[in-house]
């Protein structure tokens, strides 16, 4: 058999990162905006005031634009899995399949029924019921969003499933390990809270161009501080969820974390890097004389700290992952990357064994062979150990914009709470309007480092220890994968182009207030 | 007689329709061109034939993979 090569790999990842991070332009302004356009309805519904019910229509336009630019592209996704990770999709397709139709089922139907009460049910049904209507639209959205992230969780964490070697699948074997794994619930309650704030960034950044263009000044004040109040809560809960997860990295995937922190060395007392600069062109995967930073700014004992709820806890860095004999939380003592590999290489061969055995006994013996080895069938894909070690600059940067940034909207938000109730004439000042303005896009920045992180950092892996993706994807032509990454490129850039151009018409005609100079 | 109601309300809501029209515009376009072109010329399912056929062609690809090595790059 050819082997395969590397640069399918990388266009095949490259494709799927483009499609996810496209996608992911939409889906949190849907999940935030959501919840901030309910919440001025509920205004509208528990004070009567007319003002209340325009805001909520207002921000609810720009929610439907958002959401019709977004609505299927995820779509192109479940293409690429049938097409070029078809190893992958078979391989998965009882665990990933469930959580997938569930998601399309149940929460898809449940918002596509509410959204046309909320859009054309204003005069037609009850304020209440209208309300509910609107509510039910963005905890559809948000139970599609949990769906999804169940099926990303079990890739970074795979729990309540056996694998079949007759079918060569894995089969769920317990629904609710997958559906409630801690990794699941982190990651849904860390995305969702983060999209939040992007809603709640996108809120306040449009309010404050309406205030320098001096039009709906009240409508924009009242949109302020009500996104504030929201982004400002729903950054504190990022910000926990977000040492939550790294609590998870720790546990299932210390390559991550090692590689998020630049860790080479391990032990216990590690220290957390707050900033610093890699050395370039360092070899990650190899020991060197010099440091492998070429400055960096520590804060004694915290890595330790938030990884393990204690001071001396250890923490195991790249060199010790590779190379094994660490303590394990359990007692035990961590294999050696090379040992994983020729426990991973057993499970493969006990695994083709088992199928060309033509008696019981044959099968019996591979079959145990395989379970024996099964946690570490992914690493006999591998030739060498350094193909364990992620990109570790991409990861180290993203992870410090994602909390650099997630602590400046706290800052933010916390600042124009300040700004609204103590310092009346803060409208007045231009340049802090124009801050929150330039603020808008650093939301998804921010957004897209979080995802960065989580998945470049858990790289060589499609799924956590089982399949890396040399072993995922299809074996297609590399030519067919770039033709279709252009495609892509150009198809999701128009339909970006139209979303801008669509939203900055809405936001430029404004909210339908009776006075626009008020 | 609910039905009816029901079929009312959406008519009447996609007839006021103003931005809406444009948007649904833009998501039929964008449904057509995903399934009419993408799915249809670019994105044929990989694995054919019945499921024991599948299943025999990726127990093939995964066992075999981890006998051959990964060719770096093209170039």
């Amino acid at each position: 058999m050819e082997p395969i090569d590397t640069t399918l790999v990388d266009w095949s990842r490259a494709q799927f990162a483009l499609t996810a991070m496209y996608h992911w332009l939409f889906v949190p302004l849907t999940l935030g905006l959501g919840v901030i356009m309910a919440i001025m309805e509920t205004l509208y519904v528990r004070t009567g005031r007319e003002f209340w019910k325009q805001t909520a229509r207002f921000w609810m336009k720009l929610f439907g634009i958002n959401f019709a630019m977004g609505v299927a592209t995820g779509i192109i996704l479940e293409f690429e899995f049938g097409t070029n990770w078809s190893n992958y999709s078979w391989f998965v397709g009882d665990i990933f399949g469930a959580p997938l139709a569930i998601e399309g089922i149940v929460a898809f139907f449940m918002e596509s029924t509410f959204i046309a009460v909320m859009y054309f049910g204003w005069n037609k049904v009850s304020k209440r019921a209208h309300l509910a209507s609107t509510w039910l639209t963005i905890i559809g959205a948000t139970l599609s969003a949990w769906w999804i992230l169940v099926a990303n969780a079990w890739m970074q964490h795979p729990v309540g499933m056996e694998f079949n070697p007759d079918t060569v699948r894995n089969e769920m074997v317990d629904f609710a390990a997958v559906a409630f794994s801690p990794v699941a619930v982190v990651k849904f309650c860390h995305t969702v809270s983060s999209s939040w704030v992007l809603g709640a960034v996108f809120a306040v950044g449009v309010s404050c161009w309406y205030l320098l263009r001096g039009r709906h000044r009240e409508f924009a004040l009242a949109s302020i501080k009500v996104a504030a109040w929201f982004g400002l809560a729903a950054a504190l809960i990022t910000a926990h969820t977000g040492h939550q997860s790294g609590r998870d990295i720790a546990q299932y995937q210390p390559m991550k974390l090692a590689a998020a922190e630049g860790l080479y060395e391990g032990g216990r007392e590690q220290g957390l890097v707050l900033g610093g600069l890699l050395r370039p062109g360092a070899d990650w995967a190899a020991p060197s004389e010099q440091s492998k930073f070429l400055f960096h700014i520590e804060m004694p004992y915290a890595l330790s700290l938030l990884a393990t709820h204690e001071t001396d806890g250890y923490v195991p860095g790249i060199r010790n992952l590779l190379e094994g004999g660490y303590p394990l939380p359990d007692g035990s003592t961590a294999l050696p990357a090379e040992e994983k590999m020729a426990r991973g290489r057993k499970a493969i061969a006990a695994l083709a064994a088992y199928r060309k055995a033509k008696d019981e006994s044959a099968k019996s013996a591979a079959l145990a062979e395989l379970r024996d080895n099964f946690a570490y069938f992914g690493y006999g894909y591998l030739s060498n150990p350094a193909e364990l070690v992620p990109s570790v600059p991409l990861t180290f940067y993203s992870f410090r914009i994602m909390v650099i940034l997630g602590g400046y909207f706290i800052a933010l938000f916390a600042g124009l709470l300040i700004a609204c109730k103590w310092l009346p004439r803060w409208t007045q000042w231009k340049w802090a309007l124009w801050v929150v303005v330039l603020t808008i896009p650093l939301a998804w920045v921010a957004s897209q480092a979080g995802w960065v992180v989580a998945e470049v950092g858990r790289q060589p892996w499609a799924i956590q220890g089982l399949l890396p993706n040399v072993a995922a994807i299809s074996r297609l032509d590399v030519s067919s994968v770039q033709t279709t990454f252009f495609i892509f490129l150009v198809l999701f850039t128009l339909l970006l182009v139209a979303e801008l151009s669509i939203m900055t018409k809405a936001i430029a005609a404004g909210p339908e207030t009776d006075n626009p100079t008020a | 007689m609910l039905i009816g109601r029901i079929v009312r309300f959406y008519l009447e809501g996609f007839r006021s329709m103003t931005l809406g029209r444009t948007l649904w515009g833009i998501i039929l376009l964008k449904l057509f061109i995903m399934f009419a072109v993408l799915k249809a010329f670019f994105f044929p399912a990989y694995l054919q034939g019945d499921e024991s056929e599948k299943e025999a062609s990726v127990a093939t690809e995964l066992t075999d993979r981890a006998t051959t090595e990964t060719h770096h790059g093209t170039d």
